[in-house]
């Protein structure tokens, strides 16, 4: 929006008094900031509260982990992609090894498969409970990101039984996953989990903080992004979604397991106001949250029995020469690899397309003509992640 | 402070004091016990806060600081602010950025005078004593402002223009909510409003009629506002406007500001009992037995704790709906409430 179309929207008062000679302010939004969620930085042209221009300025996260790539091998690599959305690792770890598998021509065991398709889910709902969570702290709500992330904390102990660890896993490799189920306890815990996420949790932020009246007229009609915009800034994910687009990888360009399950792609309805603005980005994350339920059950309910890695565990894998281009949904939107092999353990070039990149662009548009606090919500609700923006 | 006068004059080798010295004697003694008190409150209620805020989000709160439940955590928290290094920011105005703590904590201080304690028991026995604790108590707006202006900081800024703002809006359903009390009491006169209560739940002034009871929600609502409590926490909004007015200030200064928000927040807690809760009156006859200033007080930390308990569960409003409630909400039903509650009056003659 340019500087006449903000003004028209009748909230700025810019050269309101003609003869005094104004000027906008220009603000730092972090690098360090509470709001943007990590080392981002906004550069912001303003009038009082209300934004003229907004410079997202990233890079200060950047450790070269796509230079890496093409040092060291490609099992090696799987640990850097660990540390890009270190929300969701296991996302990560799905995208790169099915990347690399394409390349490879590898097939992973059945039991691998649906093992991933669980880690990575339940990696998705530890996601986007830290993304609901920090959008409603940036909304001044402190208490729902105490409650979410209680749940939190039960993902991560029971990946840390299957994984070993916490928070960056290196659970995923070529071939198949790196440990098989523990014991039994731990699917019965898991559907455990599941089930009391879906009957007892998500009602429970619901009614905390989903319909709360100033919740809603906090992000209801707010930074509405259409889906054109959506399209044209490349945003995929919950963000794509909530304007109202079916879009999802694990459907339309399907990978791994998901294929055999049965799940639904929640989108946006502008149940409480526009569609596409603040409120619906935040609600489809709650709806996927009960989706990414319902494939866990399915996968564990379907385990079959047999091998769950391919390649022996410390065997070095070799590429073919060639270039392939794969894309998983990650917990933040569509998470893809261009890799070029170039015939030996190494990848030649691995280019990564980070979905939160993506989703950020989005605020040199709709964060126009807004006011600071909306700004917060905008970027509240992209849920981008600095670790993979800048990689 | 005539009780305490008397009190005075009992004591062994006060016969012959005069008059003046008498008064001065009392004066200085009720100053001390309201400084006192207010220092304590603001370190129990620091304490207090993080324990509501522990038990409404599922945790605990501080635990270890002397043992029991951590109630020396407040304590400490003091002691550790005392050693810190006071840092006044080069390009700030240094005059303001020191004048303006002061003038916040003097704000809430002031008001306090006029708070009574018991029967008889006031500091500062004011006719017009409710209109002064709301002139004094807008003297924490000027400290904000000269606080976030003389910071030379950008957020500091914002968070000084939204606060000023606020503040001034309102200060105004936060009036308006006590005028019915006024009409029907006939007095501004603390004392006065309290005394008019006697007589157990019924004769309370937020039980007095239908627009008594809105008229205090009214007061509820601003007087949250008032604070710069969540959900209307505009001056600080830790989200967005890092840590708003207070943003350069560290150490002591920091302190005064900290101090003065708990000070305010039991200042319109208490004005709240007095004003709406039957002051020092207790609820049912069977309660009689506890002293007067101390059924005051548990009122008041009643007020205090549901304050807490909206700040940790409500999200925070923006500063354009929240100037759009004070004024075309607000500010109308505060008005309906002083109509209606007038004809009331005339009615029942």
């Amino acid at each position: 929006m340019a500087t006449e179309d903000v003004k028209a929207t009748g909230w700025a008062d810019q050269d309101h008094v003609p003869e005094i000679k104004s000027e906008l302010l220009e603000l730092n939004m972090g690098p360090q900031h509470p709001a943007t969620h990590g080392v981002l930085r906004l550069l912001l042209e303003t009038d009082g509260e209300i934004v003229y221009k907004v410079t997202p300025v990233m890079g200060y996260l950047h450790r070269c982990a796509e230079k890496i790539a093409e040092g060291v091998n490609y099992k090696q690599w799987v640990v850097y992609t660990d540390r890009f959305d270190y929300l969701a690792p296991m996302c990560c770890n799905h995208a790169y090894v099915t990347a690399l598998e394409k390349l490879m021509g590898q097939e992973v065991p059945e039991r691998g498969e649906h093992l991933r398709v669980v880690a990575a889910e339940l990696s998705r709902i530890a996601s986007h409970l830290v993304s609901l969570a920090t959008f409603g702290l940036d909304m001044g709500a402190f208490t729902p990101l105490l409650y979410m992330f209680r749940e939190r904390e039960e993902i991560l102990n029971l990946l840390e039984r299957i994984a070993g660890g916490r928070m960056l896993y290196n659970y995923m490799v070529p071939g198949g996953v790196r440990y098989d189920v523990p014991d039994d306890k731990w699917i019965k815990d898991v559907l455990s989990f599941v089930d009391m996420m879906e009957t007892k949790k998500v009602p429970e932020y619901n009614t905390l903080l989903s319909y709360n009246k100033i919740f809603i007229e906090r992000t209801a009609n707010v930074c509405v992004i259409s889906p054109e915009d959506a399209f044209t800034f490349g945003c995929t994910g919950p963000v794509l979604r909530g304007s109202g687009v079916s879009f999802d990888c694990r459907r339309d360009d399907p990978y791994g397991a998901y294929p055999k399950f049965d799940f639904e792609i929640p989108v946006g309805q502008g149940q409480m106001g526009a569609v596409g603005d603040c409120w619906d980005r935040y609600f489809v994350r709650m709806l996927e949250i009960e989706q990414s339920c319902r494939l866990i059950r399915q996968a564990l309910e379907t385990l079959p029995d047999g091998p769950y890695q391919a390649i022996e565990l410390k065997k070095p894998v070799k590429a073919p020469m060639g270039a392939v281009y794969s894309r998983t949904e990650s917990a933040k939107g569509e998470l893809g690899h261009y890799l070029i092999g170039d015939g030996g353990q190494t990848a030649f070039r691995n280019k990564v397309r980070s979905p939160s990149f993506c989703n950020l662009q989005v605020v040199t548009k709709v964060g126009v003509g807004q006011m600071v606090s909306d700004l917060v919500a905008l970027v509240g609700s992209l849920d981008i992640v600095l670790g993979e923006i800048d990689r | 402070m005539d009780a305490l006068i008397a009190l005075i004059q009992n004591a062994p080798g006060a016969a012959n004091m005069s008059a003046q010295a008498l008064h001065n004697t009392a004066a200085a003694l009720m100053a001390t016990l309201m400084f006192t008190v207010m220092a304590l409150c603001a370190i129990v209620f620091t304490w207090m806060e993080r324990k509501v805020a522990g038990f409404l989000q599922n945790r605990y709160g501080p635990m270890r600081t002397g043992r029991w439940h951590g109630w020396a955590q407040a304590v400490a928290d003091m002691l550790k602010i005392l050693g810190k290094e006071d840092i006044i920011p080069a390009e700030a105005d240094k005059g303001l950025f020191v004048f303006a703590p002061i003038l916040v904590l003097l704000g809430s201080l002031l008001a306090w005078a006029a708070i009574p304690w018991a029967p008889g028991f006031v500091a500062a026995d004011l006719d017009l004593g409710l209109f002064y604790i709301f002139a004094v108590s807008s003297l924490v707006i000027i400290g904000i402002l000269m606080a976030g202006w003389s910071s030379n900081n950008k957020w500091a800024l914002y968070g000084a223009a939204r606060g000023a703002a606020q503040m001034v809006s309102y200060e105004i359903p936060l009036a308006l909510a006590t005028i019915p009390v006024i009409m029907y009491t006939g007095s501004l006169n603390t004392q006065d409003i309290v005394i008019a209560q006697q007589g157990g739940l019924a004769n309370w002034y937020i039980f007095r009629d239908p627009f008594l009871f809105v008229a205090f929600w009214m007061y509820f609502i601003a007087s949250i506002a008032e604070t710069n409590r969540g959900p209307f926490d505009m001056p600080e909004t830790e989200s967005e406007l890092v840590a708003g007015y207070h943003t350069e200030y560290s150490g002591m200064r920091f302190a005064f500001f900290f101090l003065s928000e708990y000070a305010n927040l039991f200042l319109v807690s208490l004005i709240a009992v007095m004003v709406f809760l039957g002051g020092w009156w207790a609820p049912l006859p069977l309660l009689d037995v506890i002293p007067p200033a101390l059924t005051f007080i548990i009122k008041g930390v009643m007020m205090v704790f549901f304050n807490m308990w909206v700040r940790w569960t409500l999200p925070r409003v923006r500063v354009d709906q929240l100037m759009h409630l004070c004024w075309k909400v607000m500010i109308p039903i505060a008005l309906i409430c002083v109509l209606g509650s007038g004809i009331i009056q005339m009615v029942r003659g």
